[in-house]
């Protein structure tokens, strides 16, 4: 069995080495290459913007009226404008990504070591993401509030400030291990799957993939609209 | 340096974090500057733009709804008046033409009536004048008829 949970790769990379760095090669490859489509699919939606959408257009102003809402919701009518970008990144970025992962089948593309995947199934990916919310939300925090922002660690009670100072450093953790470990364990089901039971059996299971990968796209950028939210608001 | 195995003690496995967290990081803050450029910002503009646009003509739209009404209003009041005022000149023109009627019978009345005096009188006078004048002739013919008769004799 552990030979057979070899085939799936679990833990191998395509190294990189750029002088002392190393780097996982695979996962800026597929994340270049979904990246890439997402900036084609958005440049051709923009292109020629009408004042009466059509096609693409339609598609994008969907997607910008949804991150506007889901970033207006949690953060507040009166700062959301500034942080709606990046949240829609971080949406964008794992919706693309953990998609991508889950539709393409990469497996087809052979690498010396590694194979190709979601990039969001790389703990450096997850992690990387996971501290720039938390940068975010104490740049929110401090450029919104000044020093002020320190009284949210006593707020209501002082009690409250090892609680809130745990918190800081379980936002970013929670956040990565989160989409991390769900998104590759939604490559180790299915991959595990089709190893076992190479037909029909592992097309639900993918199916639930879809919907693990979107859920957790609109989870991540959900949490962090609600923590920059959280770190604006005003107490009284 | 940058690679920092501290989960992995050996290469590879899945905790191996190296330079890729912050590379790809910085990957990250660099898309959120190009799709703030290429998708946020210009697609935010044409939809608020549209949500404006939509907003004042709801707005212009509310306002010319209640200046219509206020018009409406400001008509009806004249209509009324107008109404009103028309009744009033109808049955003070009916009082006149009432009052004008009745004169001018009166005046016909009375014209007819010294017309008819006037023709009796005159009737009388001519009947009395032609009564004289018969019994003058009649008188006349007594004389002739009588000297004839004492003439013959």
């Amino acid at each position: 069995m552990l030979t057979n949970f070899a085939a799936l790769e679990v833990g191998q990379h395509l190294y990189w080495q750029i002088g002392n760095i190393r780097l996982h090669g695979q996962v800026f490859l597929t994340s270049w290459i979904l990246l890439g489509a997402l900036l084609v699919f958005i440049s051709l939606g923009t292109k020629k913007m009408e004042n009466d959408p059509k096609g693409l257009q339609n598609l994008l102003e969907f997607l910008w009226d949804y991150i506007r809402d889901l970033a207006r919701t949690q953060i507040g009518e009166k700062v959301y404008r500034d942080w709606m970008p990046f949240i829609g990144t971080l949406f964008l970025f794992v919706f693309v990504s953990n998609w991508g992962g889950a539709l393409i089948p990469w497996r087809l593309i052979k690498l010396p070591s590694g194979e190709l995947g979601a990039p969001t199934a790389d703990i450096n990916t997850t992690i990387a993401l996971a501290l720039l919310v938390s940068l975010s939300y104490f740049y929110a925090g401090l450029s919104n509030k000044g020093w002020r922002y320190f009284e949210y660690y006593v707020h209501p009670t002082p009690i409250m400030l090892p609680f809130k100072i745990l918190e800081d450093f379980t936002k970013p953790l929670s956040l990565s291990f989160r989409l991390f470990g769900n998104i590759l364990a939604d490559e180790l089901v299915v991959g595990v799957l089709v190893f076992l039971v190479p037909l029909i059996l592992p097309i639900p299971v993918m199916f639930l993939g879809l919907f693990t990968s979107a859920i957790q796209a609109l989870i991540f950028a959900t949490l962090a609209a609600y923590y920059i939210g959280e770190a604006v608001e005003e107490h009284h | 340096m940058l690679a920092f195995n501290f989960f992995a003690a050996t290469e590879g496995g899945l905790f191996d974090i190296n330079a890729t967290l912050p590379l790809m990081a910085i990957q990250v803050v660099a898309l959120t500057y190009i799709l703030n450029s290429l998708f946020f910002k210009p697609v935010g503009n044409v939809v608020e733009k549209r949500e404006k646009f939509v907003s004042n003509n709801i707005i212009e739209a509310k306002n010319k709804l209640s200046e219509v009404k206020k018009l409406e209003a400001d008509l009806l009041t004249q209509l009324q008046s107008a109404r009103s005022e028309a009744q009033r000149i109808v049955s003070e023109a009916e009082n006149e033409s009432d009052k004008l009627y009745k004169e001018a019978l009166e005046l016909a009345n009375n014209e007819a009536n010294a017309s008819k005096e006037k023709a009796r009188l005159e009737i009388e006078s001519q009947t009395s004048a032609a009564r004289d004048q018969l019994s003058k002739q009649a008188e006349g013919l007594s004389e002739l008829i009588v000297n004839r008769l004492i003439l013959e004799k």
